[in-house]
């Protein structure tokens, strides 16, 4: 059962990746994404992260996004305009890295060999059911990482601070 | 069935994800799209970490997390960079960025 | 036996005009129109000084002969084996220079006084002297070689800067540095004399060296002979003998006292004091003492036969030194030191006395010409003529110096060239022998020829004044009555240096002659000499060098005969040329022309400085030029330029690998990547 939705988020989230790449109105690449997006986010409930599923699909699908879509529009880049994809040698070199890329990680996955203690059940069930999905979450976060924690906190607010600096218009 | 190899599918899926990413990035000439291309890496990546916390432990949840938060504000101020530099060129095709030297 | 000698206060002799040069060197900043200090503080300080040494002169008069006494000031330098103390060395010879150096130097300052009043440079010119002073007693006190050519150096310096005093003439001031670079020449030998005496002795201090130099080095052997020749080249450079007197002539740019002091009566005589210190070095090495001897001999004869045919008396004056030098060398050639050290005494008197003459005569007529609004080259005799009338002190002083360079008996120069003359001669140097005589007579000539053309006949000063001839006469005798004697500061000088040029002979009178025998100088440095003579006489009786001592003249005659003929000689020379030029009618330097034949040669000096000029200089200047063109332009600016043309080619390909297209970019950071991960997959 586990299986079929395994293979169906994972095929989702290929194909639609694909179309994403390869579709020239940036509006369908984005909604794509977003499928993609929605998918690894099943496939992180079926890998035992709940809370990360979740802010996938709030923080990502929802709020980078919808971002993005906005840009798009403001910009008006609609279906109007041409084809933005390489032809010919671009073409090839994208592609060649691409499955250049792959072959390193199947070299390297297979290097690897089995992934150790997979004995059936995830090494996460015994904390997952002391404390529950956030908690589990919650409790690094917040005492081992807590110091990281903050500085992204100063990092969000730079950042929000570097964007509206950046998109502000210049005064003539 | 055994649930362990779901890991190894995980990693292969992150493998193919990642590299359809990179090559999105090369093939496209819209900012936009190789920035979204840019993120599907992220999450390639993020994949990862999520199969491997289920072998390790839970601390590849806590970087996806903070992942997720520098993705956010990186995307904040790509777009930003991406509207000023539209305003300046009425594009975003990456072939007329050619100032970007010495 | 009386008791050892002490030095009394050796450090003031040098101390004094050391401060009397800082003294008036701040007074030409600090107060610059202030004239009281520098006429104080400048003849003062060397008068001082003048007062020490006769001090330490008395007391190691009454003391018995003992070793040279040695005052470590303080240690200079330090190195490995080389120690070098600030360490001065009195003996009967430094002691006997220094008397010179100060007593002169002393008579000059005070000239001085009264020569440069009116000169807006006064205080400098006053540090300038006394520094001068300075440096010639460290050369004279120094007891080791580098002390000594701090002194040699630093007296070099000061000639450079008096001799372009006047350095806003550019002429005055190219005088000055040719005097430093001829000098340089000179120096550079000194340097390498200097090296060569640390490498064979391993230290540099006089008294071990002539203690250790006839058993350390072989007589007439390559090394002596080598680092004696290299000395001589400093003492050919500093003491302007043949090739590099061109120098002194030129150095006459300078105010007349200075050419007085320096390149008359003191640093001029440093190359002569460095072979009679040095005297064992060249004892041990006959080959160069045979070149000191020809080089004097002949830079004797060559600049007497200039000096006939120069009309600026200054240069007249200027080839007499070399002449006179020419003689000194002569003397310590053949190895009469005490003959050459007697000369160079009796010739800082009435070379000095004839050059304060000379510039008393310059003065007055810069007075006479600034008064009457007349204007001619005042250093030229043909501007002369009549002045005893006006300034009779001068004249008569003057000719007192005439006679002594002439070497008419009694006065002083009769004494020690008699003996130059004699000493060669008996040695067995018939060549110089007879050429020191030709030359002597020569002197007497150029002498009387200059006393006739300043003294003597009618004036022509002021011949160009007013158009006909009355007027003439009128305007002329009028401007004449400016012409005046000058003032007692600068005649009382005059008057001291005639009488010392009268009778400075005296101390030295040979026995032969029928008067009393007076022996004060040979014995006085006997215990300086003696070392030399000694080892002169062991080569001498080995064989290896000479015939030993005769006793008579080479063309026969004894010592009295030969000193009554060269006296005889003399004076008939100054009457047959007083006769003869007295008759003679000169026109003034305005309206003649160039000497014709002969004379021309000699009025141009032989042409050495534009034989120099054609063979050093300008091969020289085109070499530097070649050097300029080629070696700067293109070998060090083309590798400095061409290094910049690579670098630039270089960043030029490698600028192209950045596109600055964010495509080529991602590109090859892709491929980057995918070459480190590769690296760790395979």
């Amino acid at each position: 059962m586990i299986e079929f939705f395994f293979f169906l988020f994972a095929a989702m989230a290929v194909l639609s990746a694909i179309f994403m790449v390869t579709q020239v109105n940036p509006v369908a690449s984005v909604l794509y994404l977003v499928v993609t997006f929605f998918s690894l986010s099943g496939l992180f409930v079926i890998l035992d992260a709940h809370f990360i599923a979740a802010v996938q699909i709030i923080v990502y699908a929802g709020a980078i996004m919808v971002l993005f879509l906005f840009v798009i529009m403001l910009l008006n880049l609609g279906s109007t305009q041409p084809s933005d994809l390489r032809r010919g040698l671009g073409r090839v070199l994208a592609g060649s890295v691409a499955v250049a890329l792959v072959a390193i990680f199947a070299r390297l996955l297979m290097a690897g060999g089995d992934v150790e203690g997979l004995g059936g059940s995830s090494a996460l069930d015994p904390l997952l059911e002391s404390s529950g999905a956030v908690a589990a979450v919650a409790e690094p976060l917040f005492t081992r990482y807590l110091v990281a924690f903050e500085i992204t906190s100063i990092l969000l607010v730079v950042a929000i601070v570097g964007a509206v600096v950046l998109a502000r218009r210049r005064a003539p | 069935m055994s649930e362990g190899y779901l890991v190894d599918l995980a990693l292969v899926l992150s493998a193919v994800l990642f590299a359809i990413g990179v090559g999105g990035v090369l093939l496209r000439r819209n900012a936009i799209i190789v920035f979204m291309c840019v993120e599907l890496m992220l999450n390639a990546v993020n994949l990862s970490f999520v199969a491997f916390s289920r072998v390790h432990g839970i601390d590849g949840q806590i970087v996806v997390f903070f992942v997720i938060s520098v993705a956010a504000a990186e995307s904040a101020v790509g777009l930003a960079l991406i509207l000023a530099i539209f305003r300046h060129y009425e594009s975003v095709d990456l072939e007329l960025f050619r100032r970007l030297r010495w | 036996m009386s008791e050892a000698y002490d030095p009394i206060l050796p450090g003031l002799i040098l101390g004094l005009p050391l401060l009397g040069a800082a003294l008036n060197g701040i007074g030409a900043f600090a107060w610059r129109e202030n004239k009281t200090v520098p006429t104080i503080v400048g003849p003062l300080a060397v008068l001082g000084a003048f007062v020490v040494c006769l001090l330490n002169f008395a007391a190691m008069r009454a003391a018995a002969p003992h070793d040279p006494s040695l005052v470590p000031l303080w240690t200079w330098m330090r190195s490995g084996q080389l120690e070098i103390g600030v360490t001065l060395l009195l003996d009967q010879l430094s002691v006997l220079m220094t008397l010179i150096v100060t007593g002169v130097g002393g008579i000059i300052h005070v000239y001085s006084v009264g020569y440069m009043r009116e000169d807006p440079g006064y205080s400098r010119y006053f540090s300038y002297l006394n520094l001068f002073i300075f440096f010639m007693l460290l050369l004279v006190l120094g007891a080791n070689y580098p002390l000594m050519f701090v002194g040699w150096e630093g007296v070099g310096l000061c000639s450079y800067l008096l001799i372009g005093f006047w350095y806003e003439n550019r002429e005055f001031s190219d005088a000055g540095k040719k005097a430093f670079i001829v000098n340089r020449i000179g120096d550079l030998g000194f340097l390498i004399a200097m090296f060569l005496l640390f490498g064979v002795f391993g230290t540099l201090d006089m008294p071990t060296i002539f203690d250790r130099a006839p058993t350390t080095l072989l007589a007439g052997g390559v090394m002596v002979t080598a680092i004696t020749l290299f000395l001589f080249l400093g003492c050919v450079g500093k003491s302007a003998q043949i090739p590099l007197f061109v120098w002194l002539p030129d150095a006459m740019a300078g105010p007349t006292p200075v050419s007085a002091l320096i390149h008359a009566a003191t640093m001029v005589t440093a190359g002569v004091y460095l072979v009679a210190r040095s005297g064992v070095l060249f004892a041990l090495a006959p080959f160069t003492q045979a070149i000191v001897a020809s080089v004097g001999v002949g830079t004797a004869l060559f600049a007497a036969s200039i000096a006939v045919q120069q009309y600026d008396i200054k240069k007249v004056l200027a080839y007499s030194t070399i002449s006179q030098l020419g003689y000194m060398f002569v003397a310590v050639g053949v190895g009469a030191y005490t003959a050459g050290i007697f000369h160079l005494m009796t010739h800082a008197f009435f070379k000095a006395l004839l050059f304060l003459g000379a510039g008393a005569v310059i003065h007055a007529m810069h007075h006479a010409w600034d008064e009457s609004g007349d204007h001619g080259d005042p250093n030229d005799m043909r501007n002369y003529g009549g002045l005893r009338l006006r300034m009779p002190i001068t004249a008569a002083t003057m000719w007192i110096g005439t006679l002594a360079i002439s070497g008419v008996f009694p006065f002083a120069g009769f004494f020690s060239k008699d003996e130059i003359i004699w000493e060669a001669g008996i040695r067995g140097y018939a060549v110089l022998w007879g050429t020191a005589l030709i030359v002597a007579l020569l002197t007497a000539g150029y002498m009387t020829r200059l006393m006739v053309m300043t003294f003597h006949g009618t004036n022509r000063s002021f011949a160009k004044v007013g158009g006909d001839e009355a007027g003439a006469n009128r305007s002329g005798e009028s401007a004449r009555g400016r012409l005046h004697e000058v003032p007692p500061v600068m005649w009382v000088p005059l008057a001291i240096l005639a009488v010392l040029s009268a009778v400075g002979g005296w101390v030295q009178i040979p026995e032969v002659l029928p008067l009393p025998h007076v022996d004060l100088l040979h014995s006085w440095l006997e215990p300086v000499f003696a070392p030399a003579l000694e080892v002169a006489s062991g080569a001498a009786a080995g064989g290896a060098h000479g015939e030993g001592i005769a006793h008579e003249a080479p063309l026969g005659g004894g010592e009295t005969f030969w000193a009554v003929m060269g006296t005889d000689l003399a004076i008939l020379t100054i009457i047959v040329v007083f006769w003869r030029l007295s008759r003679r009618r000169y026109l003034p330097a305005a309206e003649s022309s160039e000497p014709r034949g002969a004379a021309s040669l000699l009025y141009h000096k032989w042409y050495v400085d534009e034989l120099y000029d054609r063979l050093i200089v300008r091969p020289l200047l085109a070499l530097w030029r070649g050097c300029w063109r080629i070696v700067d332009d293109r070998l060090i600016d083309g590798t400095v330029n061409g290094l910049g043309g690579v670098a630039r080619v270089v960043g030029w390909t490698g600028s192209q690998l950045q596109t600055g297209r964010v495509s080529t970019y991602l590109l090859v950071f892709m491929i980057g990547a995918l070459i480190i991960l590769g690296s760790l997959a395979f």
